[in-house]
C-alpha cells in the first residue's frame, strides 16, 4: 500500500487537512521569527566584543586568591612599601626597616641582597630584584639572561637587552609590563615600580592583618583559648578570639554574620505571619465554610490583588515607612504570601473530603469542632508543605528584598560588587547564601516528603487540584 | 467504674492517655519555639531597622498616598504615559519570554540526564542533579550583578542570569516529572527495537509534555517578575524606568509604571491559570 492508498482508505483517521498541517508549521516558524527578532534585539551577538577573559580571568583570580603588592618610588628607592592587597592599613614592614625598631615582621620572599637591593622570589622560582636606579628580573622561565630595565633621560622605563625579550613582557611608551602568568606581575612605570604577588587561597580570612591573634593562625589560637597565657592581658583568650574573629577589619564578619540573621529572620518572620494571616482567611474564602458569596468574593480578590502587585513594589511602599531594614522585608514577603497562601489554602478546603466533616456532625459536634476534626487534619499536611516551600524560595527571595534596600546580606553584596575589589568577598557572601538556600532547601524537602509522602506527588496534586477549579 | 471495664479497654483507655499527653506536650513545645522564634526576630528586626515598627506603622499610607495626590495632580494627560511606557514594558516580557525559552531548553536537556529511569549510571546523575541545584540555590540577582560589572549595563547579564536559575529550577522539576512517567510506554518501544532518542521522543516526551509545558508557564511568570527587578540594577526595561521616576519622585510616572506592571502580572496570572487548566484537561 502506498502512500495516497493510505490517505484513501483510511480518509477517516488521516489528517490531510492542508490547514491542520499548516498549524504547526506557522507555530514553528513563528519561533524562529521570534527567536531571531529577540536575538537582535537583546544583543546577543555582541557579547563576544563585550567579553573580555583577561578581566574576567583577573576578576574570577580575585575571588580565590590574594596578592601582596611591593611598591617602589624612582625618587624614594630606599623607601620600599610592602603592603597586602596595597591597602594603606596593612603594610609589611620590610628587611630594610629593621633599625627603626619596629617589630621585625616582613614575609619570608622577600630579601636583601648582596648589593643592597630587594630581592623578591616568585613561585616559578624567579626573582625580581630592586635596585636603586635599576630593576632586573633573573631566572625566569623561558629566559636565560637577566633582563634590565631602566629610565632613560627623559624618565621613561626602557629594557636594556631588547633581543629576543619573552612574549609576555609587553613595553609601550610610558609602561613596561612583565605578566608571564596570572600569579606573578612586575609592572615599571616613569615615576614607579610596582611588583604584584599571588597566592592561592584567601588570607587573613580568620583574623585581620593588625589583630594580635594573626601570628598564632586559627588552631593554635582556638587551642590558646582553652589553655595557655593570656594574649592581651586585660581580656581572657576566649573573649579576645571571638572579638577578634567577629571584628575582622577585612572580612567584617561580625557585619556579614549579622545581615545573613537579618535575611534569615525575614523570611522566616514574613513566611511565617503569611502562614498566620492566610490560614484563617483561607476558611473565609472557602464556599464550604463560609455561606456568604459576598465574602468570599472580596477574600477571592483581596487575595489576588495582594499576590498580583509584586513583592518588589510592595518593599518600596515598606520601604518608605520604615525606612531600609528588616521589617521592610518582613512585610514585603508576608503581605505578597498571604494572598498565596490564602488563595491555595481556600482551593484546599474546598477540596477536602466532605464524609470527615458529616462524620464530625453525626457525633453532634457545631460548626467550629466540625471545621476543626473535620477539615483541618486533611488540609494541615499540604499547608505545612506548601508554608515550608514558600519559605525556602522566599529566603532567596529575601536576599533580593535586600538588594532592593532593605539591608541583609543582600545590600552587602551589592556594596561589594559595586566596590569593584573586594571580589573574595564578594565570593564568601555568594557562598554563605548558597549554603543557607541550600540547607533551607533540604530541610523543607525532608519536612514535605515526611509530611505527604512523596514531594512531586504534592506538587502534582496541587496542580490537579487547581484544574479542577 | 474504670474497674468494671474490661482489662484490654482499660489498656486502651491509659494509651489514649499517654498518647494525648504526648501530643500536647509537642503542641506546646512547638508554640512555644514559635513564640521564641517570632520574639527574636522581631529583636533582630528592630536593631536592624532604620526606623521602629510603632513609628512606622502609621505611617504606612504615606507613600501610596504621596503617589495617587501626586498623579492626581498630573491631570488628565496620565493615560498618556501609559503609552509613554509600554515599550518598556515590552522589552522587559521580550526579556523573561526569551530567557524562559533557552531556559526551558537547557532545563529539558539537564532533566534527561538527571532521570534515574533514563541514564543508567549513577554518577552521571547524581553530577547532573548537582549542578542544577547550583544553579537554582544562587538567586538571579547574585548572578546578574557579578555579569552586569563584567560585561556593562544592558539586558544580556539579566537574560543570562535567568537563563541559569530557570534551567536549574525547571530541570529540577522536568526530572521529577520524568521519573514519574509510566513505565510501560518505554518498555514497549523498547521491545520493539527503538533506540535511546526514540525512546524518549515517543515514550517520555509525549507522557510529560502536558507538565513540562505547566511548569514552564509557571516559571514565565516567575521571569516576568525576575527580569522587572533585575532592571532595577542596570538591566534596563521597566524595572530601570520605575527605579529612575522612584528616585526623581515623579509621582504620575512612578504610578502608571506600577499600573502597566500589576496588570500584566495580573493578567498573565489569568491567563496561565487558564492555560494550565486546558492542558491538564487534556491530559486526563
Amino acid at each position: 500500500m502506498n502512500r495516497s492508498e493510505i490517505i484513501k482508505n483510511y480518509s477517516d483517521i488521516v489528517v490531510t487537512k492542508f490547514s491542520s498541517k499548516m498549524w504547526s508549521t506557522f507555530l514553528v516558524l513563528g519561533i524562529i521569527v521570534y527567536l531571531i527578532i529577540a536575538i537582535l534585539s537583546l544583543d546577543i551577538l555582541q557579547i563576544h566584543k563585550k567579553w573580555s577573559p583577561e578581566r574576567a580571568s583577573l576578576f574570577a583570580l580575585d575571588t580565590y586568591a590574594h596578592k601582596d603588592h611591593v611598591t617602589m618610588k624612582w625618587s624614594e628607592p630606599d623607601d620600599i612599601i610592602i603592603s597586602f592587597e596595597g591597602s594603606r592599613w596593612s603594610q609589611y614592614v620590610g628587611p630594610y626597616q629593621k633599625s627603626d625598631g619596629l617589630p621585625e615582621r616582613y614575609p619570608e620572599w622577600t630579601s636583601i641582597g648582596p648589593e643592597g637591593e630587594t630581592k623578591i622570589s616568585f613561585k616559578n622560582g624567579g626573582f625580581a630584584n630592586l635596585y636603586d636606579d635599576k630593576v632586573t628580573i633573573e631566572n625566569w622561565p623561558d629566559t636565560k639572561e637577566t633582563l634590565v630595565f631602566r629610565l632613560d633621560a627623559q624618565g621613561k622605563p626602557y629594557v636594556e637587552n631588547v633581543d629576543n625579550l619573552p612574549k609576555w613582557i609587553r613595553v609601550t611608551e610610558n609602561k613596561i609590563e612583565v605578566r608571564p602568568s596570572l600569579y606573578e606581575r612586575v609592572q615599571v612605570y616613569s615615576k614607579k615600580v610596582e611588583v604584584h604577588r599571588y597566592n592561592l587561597g584567601w588570607n587573613y580570612f580568620w583574623f585581620d592583618f593588625d589583630s594580635p591573634l594573626e601570628p598564632y593562625g586559627i588552631w593554635n589560637a582556638i587551642s590558646l583559648s582553652f589553655s595557655g597565657d593570656r594574649v592581651d592581658p586585660n581580656i581572657s583568650n576566649f573573649s579576645l578570639l571571638i572579638q577578634e574573629f567577629l571584628n575582622n577589619d577585612m572580612w567584617h564578619h561580625g557585619q556579614i554574620l549579622w545581615a545573613l540573621l537579618e535575611t534569615i529572620f525575614m523570611a522566616l518572620l514574613g513566611t511565617l505571619l503569611a502562614a498566620l494571616l492566610g490560614f484563617p482567611l483561607a476558611f473565609f474564602a472557602a464556599y464550604n465554610v463560609t455561606p456568604f458569596k459576598f465574602v468570599r468574593t472580596i477574600l477571592r480578590r483581596l487575595f489576588d490583588t495582594l499576590r498580583g502587585i509584586d513583592f518588589l513594589i510592595w518593599s518600596l511602599i515598606f520601604l518608605r515607612a520604615f525606612g531600609p531594614g528588616p521589617f521592610t522585608g518582613i512585610f514585603a514577603i508576608a503581605i505578597t504570601d498571604t494572598g498565596t497562601l490564602g488563595k491555595l489554602m481556600s482551593e484546599a478546603i474546598e477540596n477536602t473530603e466532605e464524609k470527615q466533616q458529616e462524620g464530625v456532625e453525626s457525633t453532634g459536634a457545631n460548626k467550629t469542632l466540625q471545621h476543626r476534626f473535620g477539615i483541618i487534619p486533611q488540609i494541615l499536611p499540604i499547608f505545612i508543605s506548601q508554608t515550608l516551600y514558600y519559605l525556602e524560595s522566599n529566603t532567596r527571595g529575601a536576599v533580593i528584598i535586600g538588594a532592593m534596600g532593605a539591608g541583609g546580606i543582600g545590600l552587602q553584596l551589592l556594596g561589594a560588587i559595586n566596590t569593584g575589589t573586594s571580589w573574595e568577598n564578594v565570593m564568601y557572601m555568594s557562598l554563605l547564601i548558597l549554603g543557607v538556600v541550600i540547607f533551607m532547601d533540604t530541610m523543607s524537602a525532608k519536612v514535605r516528603r515526611a509530611l505527604i509522602g512523596d514531594e512531586t506527588l504534592g506538587a502534582e496534586l496541587q496542580l490537579a487540584k487547581m484544574a479542577k477549579k | 467504674m474504670q474497674s468494671s471495664l474490661p482489662e484490654n479497654l482499660i489498656k486502651i483507655e491509659n494509651n489514649l492517655k499517654s498518647l494525648t499527653r504526648t501530643r500536647s506536650i509537642y503542641s506546646f513545645l512547638s508554640i512555644a519555639a514559635l513564640i521564641a522564634v517570632i520574639y527574636s526576630g522581631l529583636i533582630v528586626a528592630e536593631t536592624g531597622n532604620a526606623t521602629s515598627i510603632w513609628v512606622g506603622l502609621p505611617k504606612f499610607f504615606d507613600y501610596p498616598v504621596d503617589l495617587f495626590v501626586g498623579s492626581w495632580e498630573y491631570g488628565y494627560r496620565w493615560n498618556l504615559l501609559l503609552l509613554e511606557y509600554l515599550p518598556d514594558l515590552i522589552s522587559t516580557i521580550n526579556m523573561a519570554l526569551f530567557s524562559t525559552a533557552m531556559g526551558t531548553l537547557l532545563a529539558f536537556f539537564l532533566s534527561i540526564f538527571s532521570s534515574r529511569n533514563l541514564i543508567k549510571s549513577k554518577t552521571t546523575v547524581l553530577i547532573f542533579r548537582r549542578i542544577m541545584d547550583i544553579c537554582r540555590s544562587f538567586p538571579e540577582l547574585v548572578i546578574a550583578l557579578v555579569l552586569l560589572y563584567l560585561l556593562g549595563k544592558s539586558a544580556l547579564p539579566a537574560v543570562i542570569a535567568i537563563i541559569i536559575h530557570t534551567a536549574g529550577a525547571l530541570g529540577k522539576l522536568f526530572s521529577e516529572a520524568i521519573e514519574n512517567v509510566d513505565k510501560n510506554p518505554i518498555e514497549g518501544l523498547e521491545s520493539c527495537g527503538a533506540s535511546w532518542f526514540t525512546r524518549i521522543r515517543f515514550g517520555v516526551v509525549t507522557q510529560a509534555l502536558p507538565l513540562f509545558l505547566t511548569y514552564t508557564i509557571l516559571r514565565f511568570e516567575i521571569n516576568i517578575r525576575a527580569s522587572t527587578i533585575l532592571g532595577f540594577v542596570g538591566a534596563g526595561g521597566i524595572g530601570e524606568q520605575l527605579y529612575t521616576n522612584i528616585q526623581w519622585k515623579y509621582e504620575a510616572d512612578t504610578i502608571a509604571i506600577m499600573f502597566l506592571l500589576v496588570s500584566t502580572i495580573i493578567a498573565l496570572d489569568y491567563l496561565s491559570s487558564y492555560w494550565r487548566k486546558s492542558l491538564i484537561g487534556l491530559k486526563s
